[in-house]
């Protein structure tokens, strides 16, 4: 499985939602797909796409927020896991994309290659609803149930490590950042 | 303990004055009186880190949705910090009204914060982020403010430190 043809198979899902993801890879894939006005890319402060997600979540319970994190990101905040855990919004779906390497620095195999299961650590430090899925439909439902329910739920989607050729896009970061504000201000 | 109550409440007030409504926080001897009272106010989401630099992570959810914020930690927790400081609030122009206390100046019986006392600043200067002092309680509501409205013009963290002078009462030997 790979992760574009994740982002692609829910990208019509991600309406309405505030969207919010980690560098590299994943940020290039999802605007490849059309960049919108609530997708939110953190292109570094690696670790904290989640801890921004739960601060949107808190500040905006009404308001379904989506994560879309990394095995990289997430090793370095594994503590993220729990002040999730914590607060438990019940608007807020965390994606990791588990590739088992820190793909865009040249391939690195991070500590999921050798063992660390991040759904077993994510229950273990108390998300409610937890999944690891390895194929696409498997992948597409397990998303589909996450911004149904109305529970904080955790999802580890295995995905190959391979990705995009260059990562800067023609979006600017601030441009990112003031637009997804705007857009968060005209949903009042 | 003689973390002083009284002036804990000056402090919470001030920042109710600016309109906080999220405080991040990771407990520290100083900060406990502070902690309780964002914990019994029912209009303050309240959000227990387990690491310090998480709060970068909040407080920039919370300024994207239009909620002011503010950080409350000690020296070291904003040392523990920074990447997120400087890779997420300096680089996307996020506002943080960061309250640290400053462990290990002079008073500090702690050996073991007074290496972070003898940083803070120093690294504070390096990364280009305004501060001032927290001692008086009677300027304690004006420093706040003032740190918050240069925050929120300048979209640039600032920090108030809180010094020994304001936040502990030690007992007469």
């Amino acid at each position: 499985m790979k992760r574009l043809e994740c982002l692609r198979a829910i990208y019509d899902k991600l309406e309405g939602s505030l969207v919010v993801t980690i560098m590299g890879a994943v940020a290039t894939e999802l605007q490849s797909l059309g960049h919108k006005p609530n997708f939110f890319y953190l292109q570094h402060a690696m670790g904290l796409g989640s801890s921004t997600g739960l601060g949107l979540a808190l500040c905006l319970p009404q308001q379904k927020v989506v994560v879309f994190d990394g095995d990289g990101s997430i090793l370095m905040n594994l503590g993220g896991y729990s002040t999730m855990a914590r607060y438990r919004p019940k608007n807020l779906v965390h994606v990791v994309f588990d590739n088992e390497s820190l793909l865009s620095v040249g391939g690195f195999p991070t500590a999921t290659s050798t063992g660390t299961d991040l759904e077993g650590v994510a229950r273990a430090a108390g998300i409610p609803h937890n999944k690891t899925v390895k194929g696409l439909e498997e992948f597409t439902r397990a998303f589909n149930e996450a911004m149904r329910t109305n529970e904080l739920t955790s999802i580890v989607a295995k995905v190959e490590a391979v990705g995009p050729s260059g990562y800067v896009t023609g979006l600017a970061l601030l441009e990112n950042r003031f637009q997804f504000k705007r857009y968060i201000e005209n949903l009042k | 303990m003689p973390v002083s109550l009284a002036n804990s409440g000056v402090l919470y007030q001030a920042l109710k004055k600016c309109g906080i409504g999220l405080v991040s926080a990771l407990p520290e001897t100083w900060l406990v009186h502070l902690i309780r009272m964002a914990e019994d106010d029912p209009q303050m989401i309240l959000v227990r880190l387990a690491k310090e630099e998480e709060g970068v992570g909040i407080s920039a959810g919370a300024h994207f949705a239009g909620v002011k914020s503010a950080m409350l930690m000690q020296n070291h927790g904003f040392l523990a910090s920074i990447n997120g400081i400087v890779s997420f609030a300096q680089l996307y122009r996020i506002p943080l009204l960061m309250l640290i206390s400053y462990r290990g100046h002079f008073g500090e019986r702690d050996p073991w914060q007074t290496q972070g006392g003898g940083a803070t600043e120093p690294l504070l200067r390096a990364l280009g982020i305004p501060y001032s002092f927290l001692d008086d309680p009677a300027k304690v509501e004006k420093r706040i403010a003032e740190a918050q409205t240069w925050a929120y013009s300048s979209l640039h963290p600032a920090a108030l430190l809180l010094t020994r002078e304001l936040m502990w009462e030690e007992p007469a030997p």
